[in-house]
């Protein structure tokens, strides 16, 4: 829900500022982008431990009050919560790199396997909201460039403004009230309803994203079913994440179009129109790739509270479960895995976008 | 940058910031700021008239005529209608803007002063100091925020709180998200700034760091900054209202918080009882368009890409004419 007000321009989409000089080599770029995760990983994982740690054991958080003062001491001697921060640190690092990021308080699950069970929930979501948010963005974004400054301009410009200006949960609320309760022709929340949710627990194998499961049971009804309960969580997410790409679109097509080489084929006498659709247009999209990268990061802040409103339950919606539970062991695996995943796909990103835009590379 | 838009003999009235920009502008962008301008002093006022415009406070549950009752439907006594727990919401909703302001007020402040400063110090001396400095920052700035905000939280006052540790938990966690932006902007300024001449001149003065760094070019580097703040503010604002949504809140009876009123009324929705979710949520909108809109409008005004000129046609067609047919107005 940050950090979307500043489009990044053609120009800014470099990660850094020695970017410059154009064109490295592809192999280079690689090798340093993917050494840099480490650190990147590194940072997020020991400032998480310090900041959950820096006021005391989580034994103590979820059960103070609740235990006599000798047990609750002999269980957290049992959890090695007593021993000098900087020993538990280093096992903590020594267990992450076996990819062991811990095991939740209150219901004894392995956060590895948190995440790979409800993440799959909001991965569809996510996926549901970023089609939206393409879907929408990037045409009304060339709209908006195409006819600058007129009426539509900013009638786009405005809605831009308020998809960023609504919170997530609130658009969710609001569409709960009048499609679930007014007009009453969609689910309230959940993923599924009852019976779906039954007939998707018999598929084999099943991928934990429930439209491919749906399609599994080669029920139409279970498919539908589905879907309906996807169209608001997907439509609150990803009309807001729609409103970031239209400016980014605008933004760039009004850049790209004042460029020297758009400059260069009018004076060779293409036509206006084309100008704007195949010179300024096509290379507007590339920061798109960038953004996108940016957006995983604002996706999952965004998914946790959509889930939240939803109850559609992710990773988002079990995390508040454990923040409720004061479960700061869960808390604190969920953002360490979290982090390990943003950087992954940020690299990835990045990487594409270098492949297609040579002037990425360092 | 007031000095170049305004002409030398204007008033000092005229090149302060927002109002050299006013006069600036025109048409649709005008619009737009004066409607951002308007939203934000509305703002303002409430939060600092609050005790005065409130019928009731923000944690009171009955007045003469015995306990306001919950989830009544908007009445004369109750013009918003009262919540779940029994609060008035018209109440809550003006006493929430002083918390949104208070909030702001500690977030944008903190993370100026830290970001700026570092901003200046790993632009200024580069190096190591700087490779590390930029590192972590676009490690925090990659991460969710949300999340970011959700652990320190947990940090300051293990996610319960009163109204103070519960402001300045939200402002802080908002504080910690945005110093890489601070830094960063700032940074790129200074590095720029760093080579110019009259930079050097002062070094072969013999002016110390400290003075070349404070006098030379920190002053030459804070162009952009209304801007950032402006939009910063939106989002401390957008953050504020996460956390309480989430659950950690500022408690009822310490201060009224929009967030923390939205996640109580997510049942109340279930049920069609409309106006204790629309409410605050319409006070949350209304309040990030508003600064929005400034901070917008001052961007496009300070990026002449973006500028509607006063003579300008149309743009597409001002794109299909030759350039000289756009001239710039003096202002």
């Amino acid at each position: 829900m940050t950090t979307t007000s500043e489009a990044p321009t053609a120009q800014a989409a470099a990660p850094q500022p020695k970017a410059k000089k154009s064109g490295g080599s592809l192999g280079r770029y690689i090798a340093v982008r993917a050494l840099l995760i480490i650190p990147t990983v590194f940072i997020l994982v020991t400032a998480v431990f310090l900041l959950m740690r820096s006021t005391g054991d989580p034994i103590t958080a979820a059960q103070g009050g609740r235990l006599p003062a000798d047990q609750l001491a002999e269980r957290i001697h049992a959890a090695g919560y007593d021993r000098p921060l900087l020993v538990q640190y280093l096992e903590y690092l020594g267990n992450i790199l076996h990819g062991d990021f811990g095991t939740t308080l209150s219901d004894h699950r392995p956060i590895t396997e948190v995440v790979t069970t409800f993440g799959a929930a909001t991965l569809e979501l996510s996926a549901y909201a970023l089609i939206i948010a393409f879907a929408v963005g990037i045409p009304l974004g060339r709209i908006a460039a195409f006819r600058r400054d007129r009426g539509a301009d900013a009638g786009l410009r405005i809605f831009a403004i308020l998809a960023y200006a609504t919170p997530v949960f609130f658009a969710g609320l609001m569409l709960k009230l009048v499609f679930s309760v007014w007009l009453d022709v969609l689910p309230v929340n959940g993923r599924a309803s009852t019976r779906a949710e039954l007939q998707l627990a018999r598929v084999d194998n099943p991928t934990g994203i429930y439209l491919i499961d749906a399609f599994k049971t080669g029920d139409p009804a279970v498919i539908g079913d589905v879907l309906q309960h996807a169209i608001l969580p997907a439509l609150a997410l990803g009309l807001l994440t729609a409103g970031v790409f239209l400016r980014v679109v605008r933004t760039n097509v009004i850049s790209t179009f004042g460029a020297g080489y758009v400059d260069a084929a009018r004076s060779r006498g293409v036509p206006e129109r084309r100008l704007l659709r195949k010179h300024a247009y096509r290379p507007a999209l590339i920061p798109i790739i960038t953004v996108v990268g940016l957006q995983i990061a604002l996706l999952l802040s965004g998914a946790v509270l959509t889930e939240t409103t939803f109850e559609w339950k992710g990773l988002g919606f079990q995390l508040g479960q454990y923040l409720q539970a004061r479960d700061f062991v869960a808390v604190q695996g969920i953002v360490a895995l979290l982090a390990v995943v943003v950087a992954l796909t940020n690299f990835i990103v990045d990487i594409i976008a270098a492949l297609i835009d040579p002037r990425v590379r360092y | 940058m007031p000095s170049t838009a305004s002409s030398p003999r204007a008033s000092r009235w005229a090149r302060l910031p927002i109002v050299s920009q006013l006069r600036q502008s025109i048409g649709l962008q005008r619009g737009m700021l004066v409607a951002g301008l308007v939203l934000t002093v509305i703002f303002l006022v409430t939060a600092l008239l609050a005790p005065v415009l409130a019928p009731y406070g923000y944690a009171e549950l009955r007045d003469e005529n015995g306990l306001f009752g919950a989830t009544q439907a908007p009445s004369s006594a109750h013009l918003l209608g009262t919540t779940q727990g029994g609060y008035d919401v018209l109440s809550r909703l003006i006493w929430g803007s002083r918390t949104a302001l208070l909030v702001i007020l500690v977030a944008v402040a903190a993370s100026i002063v830290v970001g700026v400063a570092l901003g200046l110090i790993a632009g200024y001396f580069g190096g190591w100091l700087d490779r590390v400095l930029v590192v972590i920052a676009d490690a925090i700035y990659a991460f969710p925020s949300l999340l970011l905000a959700i652990v320190l939280a947990i940090a300051i006052n293990h996610g319960q709180s009163g109204m103070w540790p519960g402001i300045l938990a939200a402002a802080l966690s908002i504080t910690v998200i945005y110093i890489p932006q601070y830094l960063r902007v700032t940074r790129a300024e200074v590095v720029r700034i760093k080579s110019e001449a009259f930079v050097e001149s002062a070094r072969v003065i013999g002016a110390g760091h400290v003075r070349i760094m404070t006098r030379h070019v920190l002053r030459n580097s804070l162009r952009t900054l209304p801007l950032i703040l402006t939009l910063n503010a939106s989002e401390a604002i957008l953050t504020l209202a996460g956390l309480g949504f989430l659950g950690f809140g500022i408690e009822p009876s310490a201060a009224a918080e929009w967030g923390y009123d939205l996640n109580k009324a997510v049942g109340d929705v279930t049920s069609g009882i409309w106006w204790t979710a629309l409410f605050p949520g319409l006070a949350i909108v209304l309040v990030v368009l508003g600064l929005t809109l400034v901070g917008e409008s001052l961007n496009d005004l300070s990026d002449p890409r973006l500028r509607r000129r006063a003579a300008g046609a149309e743009p597409v067609e001002d794109l299909l004419a030759p350039a000289s047919t756009t001239q710039e107005a003096s202002a």
